[in-house]
């Protein structure tokens, strides 16, 4: 009982001749299919260096165009031959040129000899499969396509789209249920003779002479006519990029191709030297005599698929610069803004650090500069706190510092006396929480001693500032987390809140707030509200503050810390 | 109504990449020939082209790094070098060699010599287009050559493949550190900055304009629109009609610009690994301020040659050190892409 190979080979002929060697040597008979673009000259050199082993044979040779049935051709010439030259084999395993065994062959043997009547081949109706090249399918069977895909894609989608348009379909023959799958596969010498064999085999030809890639169908549907025992998988770890091309092994994928356990691999880069060295030979102590457990390269590959069409959410960099709306995340991790608490409280960002941990800033946007956490001059990954810096790309600014921050919650003080152009942009952000006390900024004017013309400009800019601002936040296109109060209402009870705010950023945290933020003291404020309308001007975004200072009391009671049960 | 404007703008860059290549036709006998090795280079060969002034020192370990990568031959053009660059370029068994008196700012920085040697030599095959402080880094570098990144780049269908430049600079003051011609320079440049980068999206050649990283943080943190550009496309599959804008930044026909995924995927990239703050760019900056033929309006940048010429510290508590490229890609300067 043995294996035996069938080869098609086009390319890198030195190490289709090393492989076929090495499996000729190790007593399974090879037919290999050179492609007919190989010139003379190297056909002649490679049939020649493998002149001396007598089980490896060269059928007849066609000109092979991926996608075409020229494949299927090549392939059921050299079954053929196989079947014919060498009676004693009992599988007939299918490989390319860039095949590489990745364990001993008697392993395989000894694999297949333990089942001896299994057909290992990937068969999946066409509804099944997730992998589907130009959005074909079933159509794949149903369609015609005498475009080549590879030289005239625009013809060929054309013409599909024609066909779909009037409605053509081929009708597929009698008893065929159409199943896809990797072209890789090992079959059993009676199902193979038996596909070939078939006397329907001259209609089921006719037919697959003019589906797309018949070499991913032709044996996948006609062995379900014939088979008894069809392990659906394949023997060859063959892996696929986005774009539906085979996945290249390097030398650097030694240990991985080594722990997949699986029996042969494909791919592999020609100059792959390691790997050639490495797994061409026979010796059992490298494997472990398992079930091929391709899952590990699976999930990698995986990644790098998604890798190449998705990204890292929240990055922008020279080869990763989404248009707006492509971005799958503005930003790499949930942030903070709060825009009027630190006005409104006495040492705020203390009492919030204390509060949730992460990294409490100031004003990142401060026009005179940046003010990070700690009053650092250059934070992570080199940002520096130079406004102009910062505002020649408020945006790349933000997502590097939420990028660079990675692991650690980021919050920061906002407001309408800082720079406003990224507040279109944390509005739109999903991970943006913004929490808005309205009409907070009154409170360092009031506070101020500066003269009451100028105050009275200053607040009507920024209430003006600070309305659109809401307006921006209140958009139906905003996607930000967003919270807002008048000042009026929060001092009422900041607990509830407060502690709203905190649970959203430490959820595991879990503990009550012990202690309140110390409100500024708001002695007079009403009064200086009043004032500010005396003087024309109209303070709205605070909300309802009685003048007199007798009824501030009851809003500005708690100017001490107080523990809430 | 797009569409007149669109074709418009193809048709203009279509004249501009014509004049290009006119001029470059023009300047072909600026260049000397002094060494021709040409006759040696292989159909499949991956070329680097490069001009060249004053780079003696850097140049054994240039080489050396491309020559490990698979570079099979070099196109040097040596610009007015008395330091013995032309020399030693010219016993190199695998470089080709021109030589040129004229000026280097009138020549687009170099470029139209360039591209008149891509013209001649470059058509059909990858070219690297090099500056002799840039060394390129790319996912799976040390095991992979070039020519498994140019099939990967092939089998993928792209043309080009972009790089940006990262500035390496050393711990102490630029003079501190004597660097000998040979050895890595990362050696002494080890420190980057990992996250600071600016990019804008160039709307006509559709380039991406990149700004930042430690250049931008101590030399242009008021004026950042000055700060110098890092986004590179070093390596194209040459044809002859092709031609580059200015420096390797942005490159005629656009679309080979689209070195990146706009639609949120990743593509596959490099570094440049930039070593221009060795202990010799202190002297450099002084006589570049008074050549001025490094910039189109160079007295704009004479703060610049100065706050060099006074040997800064570059390095702060946030500079992060380089280990190795997988470091690169995790922080997201560069992206394996699809490719794994």
């Amino acid at each position: 009982m043995s294996v035996g190979f069938i080869m098609l080979v086009h390319a890198a002929l030195d190490r289709a001749s090393s492989v076929a060697r090495h499996w000729a040597n190790s007593g399974c008979p090879v037919v290999i299919h050179v492609d007919a673009k190989v010139s003379d000259a190297d056909h002649a050199a490679f049939v020649d260096g493998l002149s001396d082993l007598d089980n490896v044979k060269f059928c007849a040779r066609t000109d092979v165009e991926w996608g075409t049935w020229s494949v299927v051709k090549a392939t059921i010439a050299a079954s053929e031959m196989a079947l014919e030259a060498f009676p004693h084999t009992h599988h007939i395993y299918f490989a390319s040129g860039s095949c590489l065994p990745l364990r001993p062959v008697q392993e395989l043997k000894a694999y297949l000899a333990s089942r001896p009547r299994t057909d290992f081949i990937e068969s999946a109706t066409t509804d099944d499969v997730p992998w589907t090249i130009g959005g074909l399918d079933s159509e794949r069977f149903t369609l015609r396509f005498p475009f080549s895909w590879k030289k005239h894609r625009y013809l060929f989608d054309r013409y599909v789209r024609f066909q779909r348009k009037i409605g053509f379909k081929r009708r597929v023959p009698a008893k065929l249920v159409p199943h896809l799958g990797s072209q890789w596969w090992c079959l059993t010498r009676q199902t193979l003779t038996a596909v070939l064999q078939d006397p329907d085999r001259p209609t089921y030809d006719r037919f697959f002479r003019r589906v797309w890639i018949p070499d991913e169908s032709y044996f996948q549907t006609l062995v379900r006519l014939h088979s008894q025992s069809i392990e659906s998988r394949s023997l060859t770890l063959s892996k696929f990029d986005f774009q539906g091309k085979p996945h290249i092994f390097y030398d650097d994928h030694l240990q991985l191709l080594r722990r997949s356990d699986c029996f042969v691999a494909r791919k592999i880069w020609p100059q792959a030297d390691k790997l050639y060295s490495s797994f061409l030979s026979n010796d059992p102590a490298v494997t472990k005599n398992t079930e091929p457990n391709p899952g590990q390269i699976d999930r990698i590959f995986t990644k790098a698929v998604e890798r190449r069409k998705k990204g890292r959410p929240g990055l922008y960099m020279h080869s990763r610069f989404p248009k707006e709306e492509w971005e799958n995340g503005k930003t790499c991790a949930r942030y903070s803004v709060f825009e009027g608490f630190s006005d409104l409280f006495e040492n705020f960002e203390t009492w919030l650090f204390k509060a949730v941990g992460g990294r409490v800033h100031g004003h990142l946007f401060h026009p005179d500069s940046v003010q990070f956490a700690g009053g650092e001059t250059i934070y992570n990954g080199g940002l520096s706190n130079s406004a102009a810096l910062r505002d020649y790309e408020p945006k790349a600014f933000l997502t590097s510092l939420i990028w660079n921050t990675r692991g650690e919650r980021q919050c920061f003080q906002f407001g309408p006396g800082d720079a406003q152009q990224i507040s279109k942009f944390m509005a739109m952000d999903t991970n943006a929480q913004i929490s808005v006390i309205t009409g907070a900024w009154a409170v360092p004017l009031f506070k101020s001693s500066d003269n009451f013309a100028y105050i009275r400009r200053e607040a009507a800019a920024l209430q003006k500032i600070e309305a659109k601002h809401l307006q921006i936040l209140r958009s139906t296109h905003a996607k930000a987390q967003v919270r807002v109060w008048t000042m009026a209402d929060f001092i009422q009870n900041p607990m509830e809140p407060l502690q709203e705010i905190v649970d959203d950023i430490a959820p595991r945290g879990q503990h009550r707030l012990a202690e309140a933020p110390q409100l500024v003291n708001l002695d007079g404020f009403g009064q200086f509200l009043q004032n500010l309308k005396n003087q024309g001007m109209h303070p709205y975004l605070m909300g309802d503050f009685p003048v007199g200072d007798d009824l501030q009391a009851s809003a500005a009671k708690p100017q001490r810390p107080y523990l809430v049960k | 109504m797009r569409m007149p404007s669109k074709l418009w703008t193809a048709y203009r860059l279509r004249l501009k990449r014509r004049r290009y290549l006119f001029r470059a036709f023009r300047k072909r006998r600026q260049l000397t020939e002094v060494e021709n090795r040409t006759a040696d280079i292989l159909p499949s060969d991956i070329l680097a082209f490069a001009t060249v002034r004053n780079e003696l020192i850097r140049l054994p370990h240039f080489l050396d790094h491309y020559r490990k990568l698979g570079v099979g031959h070099f196109l040097f053009v040596d610009n007015q070098s008395d330091d013995g660059t032309a020399e030693y370029l010219r016993q190199q068994p695998d470089v080709s060699l021109w030589s040129t008196g004229h000026s280097y700012k009138a020549a687009r920085f170099g470029v139209d010599w360039l591209t008149w040697l891509q013209v001649k030599y470059g058509h059909g095959h990858w070219c690297l287009t090099l500056d002799a402080d840039e060394l390129l880094v790319y996912p799976y570098y040390e095991s992979r050559p070039l020519a498994a990144l140019t099939a990967w780049l092939d089998s993928t269908g792209e043309r080009s493949f972009g790089a940006m430049m990262l500035d390496m600079y050393p711990e102490g003051r630029l003079d501190d550190q004597t660097y000998v011609a040979g050895e890595d320079p990362i050696d002494i440049l080890g420190w980057f900055d990992s996250g600071n980068y600016i990019i804008h999206r160039q709307p006509e050649l559709q380039n991406l304009w990149v700004q930042g990283g430690v250049r931008a943080r101590s030399f242009f943190a008021n004026n950042p629109r000055r700060a110098p550009t890092l986004s590179k496309t070093p390596l194209v599959k040459w044809n002859r009609r092709f031609a580059y804008v200015s420096s390797t930044h942005s490159i005629l026909p656009p679309d080979l610009n689209h070195v990146y995924d706009d639609t949120g995927g990743e593509k596959t990239s490099g570094i440049l690994l930039h070593t221009k703050f060795l202990h010799t760019v202190i002297e450099k900056s002084r006589e570049e301020k008074l050549r001025k033929e490094h910039f189109a309006v160079s007295s704009l940048y004479d703060e610049y040659y100065d706050s060099i010429a006074a040997d800064p510290v570059l390095w702060t508590e946030k500079s992060t050190r380089y280990r190795n490229w997988r470091q690169l890609e995790a922080m997201g300067l560069m992206s394996k892409g699809g490719w794994l």
